[in-house]
């Protein structure tokens, strides 16, 4: 192409110049699928994971509303909790039982919640690593922080 | 009282049908500019005619590099899917009317896939993944004779599922598919759906197995947007949710 031509127009366009034999990159989709795309699947995974959500969400309904009645409504709402209030309750196994459930059932709902959410917008392989990453040390610290919390607690610390 | 309302009807039909509506089209042509822009065409056109129609007009008249697919025009070979005023669309099966002419009519290209041309996008990607699932009958022992005989409650069973034309306007108004385009998509596993339930097949279990995959049904979060979508009218989220119930309930 012959400079001296092209320039009087180009300089009147802002950005590259671009023509037949100089196309400009396509308006690509995110992530593609191709020939390799159905790669090794982890067996049964993701439908184990699948009916999880569904049985555990059928869970957290009846302990997250129990739980947030006891805390927020029933006898005077917020103002009453405090350290005595919760060793009381801890004081009785079935409380423990319940809300050692709700923490594991919560946390490994959630993370697999995120999970999904990384799969679906994270578009680099790496990005996808690290967060997956960050998401499930943070689940494990929690759910073993709380549940050591709910075995070791000792309602006479000083 | 009915001569006037005759006498009004007949004043009426001998106006002229044509209004002016205005077609905002997407338009991207890499050999000019690396960026798609909004291009207003006012055409003059009959409401009852179709945005395909207004289409042609506008490549016909107007600006003959317009580019866009269409084959059949009447809704059968699945060519002219596109984002028409923000929804998945036939272009040949929307009339003008239904649409409020009054507004200007927007008109994209499909979502998800890569845009080569104003409307035209790469369809590769939807009929790998279509060709993934194995569409067509897989048997094995003889060959009958005659035809394989089928009773009409069998073929009842996945009737919805063959009226698919693959125009992808499931597929690319799925928001799953949208950010990941790995996923399988809506169209891909209704085409499974109609062998995986139909009696005469015998690989059901084989595409049960492909769409257990991680980019395969558990990806689908229940949006009904693939149902909304379908100008066939087939009930896409339904049939994905039977292929889920069918990798549950067979092992279970
Ligand atoms: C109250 C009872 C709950 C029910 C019935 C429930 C139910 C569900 C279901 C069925 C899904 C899957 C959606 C899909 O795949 O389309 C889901 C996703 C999710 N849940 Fe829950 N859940 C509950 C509580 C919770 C709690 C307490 C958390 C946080 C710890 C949580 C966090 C999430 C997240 C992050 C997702 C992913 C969102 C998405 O897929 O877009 N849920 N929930
Ligand atoms: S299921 Fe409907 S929307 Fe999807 S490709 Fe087939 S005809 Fe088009
Ligand atoms: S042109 Fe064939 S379906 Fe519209």
């Amino acid at each position: 192409m012959s400079a001296d031509t092209s320039s009087a127009i180009g300089s009147v366009e802002s950005g590259p110049h671009y023509d037949v034999d100089n196309p400009a990159p396509l308006i690509e989709a995110p992530r593609k699928r191709t020939g390799k795309t159905p790669r090794a699947t982890r067996g049964n995974f993701e439908m184990a994971a699948w009916l999880f959500m569904r049985l555990s969400g059928v869970l957290l309904v009846v302990l997250v509303i129990g739980h947030l009645i006891i805390q927020l409504v029933l006898d005077g709402g917020v103002s009453k909790i405090g350290f005595a209030f919760v060793a009381g309750r801890w004081a009785s196994p079935f409380w423990q039982v319940w809300d050692l459930l709700m923490l594991w059932l919560a946390m490994l709902h959630g993370a697999n919640g995120l999970r999904t959410v990384i799969n679906d917008y994270a578009e680099r392989p790496n990005t996808r690593l690290w967060l997956k990453g960050l998401l499930y040390a943070a689940t494990v610290f929690t759910i073993l922080l709380g549940t050591l919390v709910i075995f070791t607690f000792d309602p006479n610390i000083r | 009282m009915a001569t006037p309302v005759l006498d009004k009807v007949e004043a009426e039909s001998a106006a002229s049908p044509y209004i002016t509506v205005t077609f905002r089209v997407r338009r991207f042509n890499p050999e000019v500019s690396e960026h798609a822009v909004w291009e207003d065409f006012p055409i003059e056109i009959d409401p009852k005619e179709r945005v395909l129609d207004g289409l042609h007009k506008i490549k016909w008249d107007l600006d003959g590099s317009l580019t866009f697919r269409r084959s059949c025009a009447h809704g059968i070979c699945g060519s002219d899917a596109m984002r028409i005023n923000g929804k998945n669309r036939l272009a040949c099966k929307t009339l003008i009317k239904d649409i409020n002419p009054e507004k200007p009519i927007t008109v994209e290209p499909i979502k998800g896939l890569t845009v080569l041309k104003d409307l035209v996008v790469d369809m590769e990607p939807f009929f790998q993944a279509y060709r993934d699932v194995m569409p067509f009958l897989v048997t094995k022992g003889n060959e009958p004779t005659r035809e394989r005989l089928q009773s009409a409650e069998d073929r009842e069973r996945f009737d919805d599922t063959t009226k698919c034309i693959l125009c992808a306007a499931c597929t690319s108004s799925c928001p799953v598919f949208w950010n990941d385009g790995q996923y399988f998509g809506p169209a891909a596993i209704v085409n499974a759906h109609r062998f995986i339930f139909d009696s005469r097949d015998e690989a059901g279990e084989q595409r049960l197995e492909i769409l257990n995959d991680k980019d395969g049904v558990w990806r689908c979060r229940t949006t009904f947007n693939c149902t909304d979508a379908c100008p066939r009218g087939i009930e896409v989220t339904k049939a994905i949710q039977e292929v889920k119930r069918a990798l549950i309930t067979r092992r279970f």
